[in-house]
């Protein structure tokens, strides 16, 4: 039930966001978060983002995935 | 950067080192069908232990909660909306799909914001939202109950069973039944939490505890550091999943829970009522508390679980398989207890990857239990 999941940020209107995860399009609540841009990366939850990765973080998510 | 295979070489290393068995909880759900999933379980050494712990959600939900929804399900004029999970475990009068199947408006979505969504939506109908789950999940459904508060959304509520981790971590350790050497602490729950809440269980019950994430590089390299700090004889809070983890975790979250909910003793399956370990709607929005809506629910007279030993299960005590109900009178497709409808119920877990692995080390969990206690 806590799985979350990593989504790249396409379109910001207030406290929705348009989210791109693996290719599909969602809405997203990003309330909880400060500054939000298109191009970030953030952590889903539940229909929320939960945490805005850094471009470190994303790197090093990468670096993992690779790793496997 | 390390790789997971680098991680795996550095847990064996310091495991030949160790003069008895080491058993580490993980107190996730998600952990813990990640271990099997990407075979974790299997590479480890015979001598270290991961156990589960109480980290399933709905797993922990007492069967009361789910007479509750029941009761509310079958009210005419209520829609439930629930994570999908719920809707398969069963209560005292049978679960929510049953009654979806005999007429009950129940609903799944997948986020709570749906569910307010459908009240919007639904303004002759009472929607009720199942909240289940712990931090990670309860700021999301605290910030549809501010919203429902402040757009006078009447027909918008909450049915509770939100709980906090923390409190249930301490309680095993206070309790002493089951002996641990530290904790793989939940990673997306400490997302919220923070990695420094976990410092009174490491600081002042001497529990060496990492936070960890989900791939199996991350539960490699957590392990191995949990193991770091028994050799080094350290006990602290480490965050091994620094790519989402802060040491404050999210203010933002933090404070729509603290300003939707208040702390309180709930009962846990298997574990009992813990001081603080729930979250309870204020009296401030004491209008979207399905409890307070709907105080006087016909439920039926609880009966005694034949057999079903998921209560042991969750306090890291039994493996699954030693369960007489397992794989037999209780499966996924005919679950008894809640471990085994939860895609992240330990029960669920074994039954799907095998769980040869676990029984050995719950078995030799107690091993380690009975050598210290030697060793004093």
């Amino acid at each position: 039930m806590c799985l979350a999941t990593p989504a790249e940020v396409v379109e910001v209107e207030g406290m929705q966001a348009t989210v791109d995860v693996h290719g599909t399009r969602r809405e997203v609540n990003v309330a909880f978060l400060d500054d939000v841009q298109v191009g970030d990366y953030v952590l889903l939850h539940a229909g929320f983002a939960i945490r805005k990765w850094t471009a470190e973080d994303v790197a090093a998510y990468e670096e993992i995935m690779k790793d496997l | 950067m390390k790789s997971t295979q680098e991680h795996l070489q550095k847990i064996r290393e310091y495991a030949s080192g160790l003069d008895r068995s080491l058993t580490f909880m993980e107190v996730c759900g998600t952990h813990t069908m990640a271990a099997f999933r990407t075979g974790l379980r299997s590479l480890l050494p015979s001598n270290v232990n991961l156990v589960s712990g109480p980290g399933c959600p709905v797993c922990v939900t007492v069967d009361q909660y789910i007479d509750e929804a029941m009761a509310l399900a079958a009210k005419p004029d209520v829609i439930v909306a629930t994570f999908g999970d719920m809707v398969r475990v069963p209560g005292t009068g049978g679960s929510l799909q049953q009654a979806r199947s005999q007429g009950a408006d129940v609903r799944v979505v997948y986020s709570p914001s749906d569910a307010l969504d459908l009240a919007r939506k639904c303004p002759d109908r009472d929607v009720v939202f199942l909240g289940v789950g712990f931090e990670t999940t309860a700021p999301a459904v605290a910030w549809t109950v501010k919203c429902a508060a402040e757009e006078n959304i009447d027909n918008y509520s909450v049915l509770g069973a939100h709980k906090r981790v923390l409190p249930a971590m301490q309680a095993l350790v206070q309790d002493g039944e089951v002996n641990l050497d530290g904790f793989m602490c939940p990673g997306h729950v400490s997302v919220i939490i923070g990695s420094q809440a976990y410092e009174p269980l490491a600081r002042q019950q001497g529990m060496p505890c990492v936070v960890t994430g989900f791939e199996a590089f991350d539960m490699a390299e957590g392990l191995g550091m949990l193991l770091q700090q028994v050799r080094e004889g350290r006990t602290e809070a480490e965050n091994q999943y620094t790519r989402a983890v802060t040491p404050e975790g999210n203010p933002a979250a933090k404070s729509m829970l603290d300003e939707v909910f208040r702390h309180d003793d709930v009962a846990w399956r298997g574990l009992g009522t813990i001081p603080d370990s729930g979250l309870s709607i204020r009296d401030e929005y004491a209008r979207c508390d399905a409890r307070r809506r709907w105080p006087d629910l016909d439920l039926p007279e609880r009966r005694e679980e034949q057999g079903c030993r998921c209560g042991e299960v969750l306090r890291g005590l039994r493996s699954p398989d030693a369960c007489p109900l397992f794989g037999k009178a209780c499966t996924p497709s005919n679950p008894v207890g809640p471990c085994m409808v939860s895609t992240e119920g330990t029960c669920a877990a074994h039954y799907h990857y095998g769980g040869a692995q676990d029984a050995v080390s719950v078995q030799s969990a107690s091993a380690s239990q009975a050598e210290r206690g030697s060793a004093g």
